[in-house]
């Protein structure tokens, strides 16, 4: 398994590789080249569109929609819903609009508990999979490929499968609807990350190592002084891949983290639904939660998109 | 012990704790409960033996949840890899240009929690955008999330429109290590681009394709935001039209934490764990994907 999977493309020899697609020479315009550049534009529309109408329906005034507004504009556009969905709109605001909902979103809790879950499993992971990386790149002892080699097969493992266990273990622990029960089997470590950062540390040329260990450093100075900076940029492609799959984690804190403290986003999202009304439901407040849940991995994504896009060769396969 | 392996053992002692704590002991136990009563209300359970496999056999929820499941994943897998293939071969000859690229990935970085709303109001049967543009066709409206016949290809769309692009890009990223001059010299000889698609790209690609096949029909099995979302519909529970979305991880998932029956829950794991390992291999070996044509 390990030979199929090989070490991301760096951006650097992603650039080059772009660079030498666009010396080739170039075709003359044909029929075919104007079709599939038709295709793509019309890939790209459909890969848009549903969020464009996320946000018209965000910014729409909720009675327009249940009458069947189909306007590509927000029909009587208003911010009512966003207030709503971050609970700053007021009662009579709500009830004349005619989207109350039993539940409550608390979007700032819920946005404040995903950036708590979401920040601490990033710091542990990076940290404790860097260590974990590097032992198994760089240190020789026994039983070092057995070792690596039952972490890989925990990446196979079906979440479902823990799921059980684990929620049995957190229960036991007193952890249920608490932060360290809903970051901890992500804390320490996942199989991925390991096996990500390791592609790298394996990269890197060992004779400046060799320079510093000649010099009397130690192992644990060389990773911290060396390996670390040298790793700058997976280090924080794994941050970023790591904070948004925390994210978008729905299952594990379904179940050890619905109470209104704790629930992250997606968890809140899901309530939010819950206590919505069947007739007539308020689309508009709804549409602007998940407008509001989505928008800090577009913001992120928009500062890091290059990173991430070149990142997601093999070593993104997870 | 020598000072190396002393260095080594600090460095991966809080990832071991991790592996062991949350992965290997939750793997046996798992196991293990599968055959006790683990009841989540009384917090214990007792051996008893094969009694939940023996369950599991007679329980037509399960059968209807396998045959939903399979039916999402020949769906899921068979359009998105066609699409997947066509975009990166698209991508591949006319641009590498990384706003494209970011576009098309952006759906797969979305929660699905997010996107099966999202998709939950674009499909409503009344009011959603999708049945409007049906419409204005001269096709009437659908029920998609609320049909027994359709919820299963709707869900499957949903994911295809998620994933297609983060597919792609994995398969582009393959395409990319075909060494140039297998294309300059079909093209000398006259081929078409079908023919060259034919005779080059895809064997070069296929221990990629092959990777790429496994990974998505291991995850597609594993389908549950979307369908724990978006066909429980406003207050409702999931899975239905009657059971025709009951997905394998949505039916454990409902005897664990609805039922509370963990041990049933943990035998129905195990048979999914069992059912993955055979086709992951069995894709393996018909796609030969240890070996590569380049070499």
């Amino acid at each position: 398994m390990s030979d199929t999977i090989a070490p991301s493309q760096t951006p650097a020899t992603e650039r080059a590789a772009a660079k030498s697609a666009r010396a080739r020479p170039k075709r003359d315009l044909n029929w075919g080249r104007i079709g599939a550049w038709a295709v793509m534009g019309l890939l790209l529309i459909i890969t848009l569109f549903p969020f464009y109408w996320m946000l018209r329906t965000a910014l729409s005034t909720n009675a327009e929609l249940v009458k069947g507004s189909q306007t590509i504009t927000p029909p009587g556009a208003t911010l009512l819903n966003l207030k709503q969905a971050l609970g700053l709109a007021s009662a009579q605001e709500i009830a004349a609009a005619g989207t109350e909902t039993s539940a409550d979103i608390n979007f700032f809790v819920a946005l404040r508990n995903s950036v708590i879950v979401c920040t601490l499993i990033t710091i542990g992971q990076v940290i404790f999979c860097s260590m974990a990386a590097y032992a198994f790149a760089r240190l020789k002892f026994p039983g070092r490929d057995k070792i690596f080699f039952l972490y890989l097969t925990a990446m196979m493992i079906p979440p479902v499968f823990t799921l059980i266990p684990n929620f049995v273990l957190v229960k036991n622990l007193g952890l249920l609807n608490t932060f360290p029960g809903i970051v901890a089997p992500y804390f320490l470590m996942t199989p991925f990350a390991v096996f990500f950062l390791r592609q790298f540390f394996l990269g890197i040329s060992r004779e400046v190592e060799e320079a510093a260990i000649l010099d009397g450093a130690g192992r644990w100075r060389i990773f911290r002084q060396l390996i670390i900076p040298m790793s700058a940029a997976p280090l924080t492609t794994l941050a970023v891949l790591t904070y948004i799959t925390a994210w978008n984690e729905y299952m594990w804190p379904l179940v050890v983290g619905d109470s209104d403290g704790v629930r992250v986003l997606t968890v809140a999202l899901n309530a939010f639904r819950q206590g919505t009304p069947t007739i007539a439901p308020p689309w508009a407040p709804l549409m602007s939660a998940t407008l509001l849940a989505a928008l800090p991995i577009i913001l992120l994504f928009l500062v890091l998109g290059r990173r991430m896009v070149d990142a997601i060769g093999f070593s993104g396969i997870k | 012990m020598s000072r190396e392996t002393k260095a080594a053992a600090l460095f991966l002692l809080p990832s071991f704790i991790g592996f062991v704590v949350f992965y290997a002991y939750p793997t046996l136990r798992g196991i293990y409960l599968s055959f006790t009563d683990f009841n989540l209300l009384r917090n214990s359970g007792e051996w008893v033996g094969t009694r939940n496999y023996q369950a599991m056999f007679a329980d037509a929820l399960f059968w209807n949840a396998l045959w939903v499941t399979f039916k999402y994943v020949v769906i899921n897998i068979g359009i998105q890899t066609v699409l997947a293939l066509g975009i990166a071969v698209l991508m591949h000859r006319l641009t590498s240009s990384v706003v494209i690229r970011g576009i098309l990935v952006l759906p797969w970085l979305i929660p699905n929690v997010v996107l099966a709303l999202l998709w939950m109001w674009m499909l409503d049967p009344s009011l959603g955008i999708v049945n409007h543009y049906l419409n204005t066709v001269g096709i009437s409206s659908q029920a998609f999330l609320g049909s027994e016949s359709q919820v299963i290809p709707t869900l499957a769309g949903i994911n295809i429109w998620r994933h297609m692009g983060y597919t792609a890009l994995l398969l582009f990223a393959g395409l990319m290590t075909i060494p140039k001059n297998y294309y300059e010299a079909a093209a000398l000889d006259g081929a078409s681009e079908w023919h060259m698609f034919r005779t080059v790209t895809l064997p070069l690609l296929r221990p990629v394709l092959a990777l790429v096949l496994v990974i998505s029909v291991v995850g597609s099995f594993q389908i549950f935001d979307s369908v724990q979302v978006a066909t429980a519909g406003f207050g409702g529970t999931p899975g239905g039209p009657g059971n025709a979305s009951r997905v394998m991880y949505l039916y454990i998932f409902q005897q664990a934490f609805e039922f509370y029956d963990l041990g049933y829950a943990a035998a129905l794991s195990v048979a999914l764990i069992v059912l993955l390992v055979f086709v992951a291999a069995i894709q393996l070996r018909l796609l030969r994907a240890g070996e590569s044509d380049l070499a």
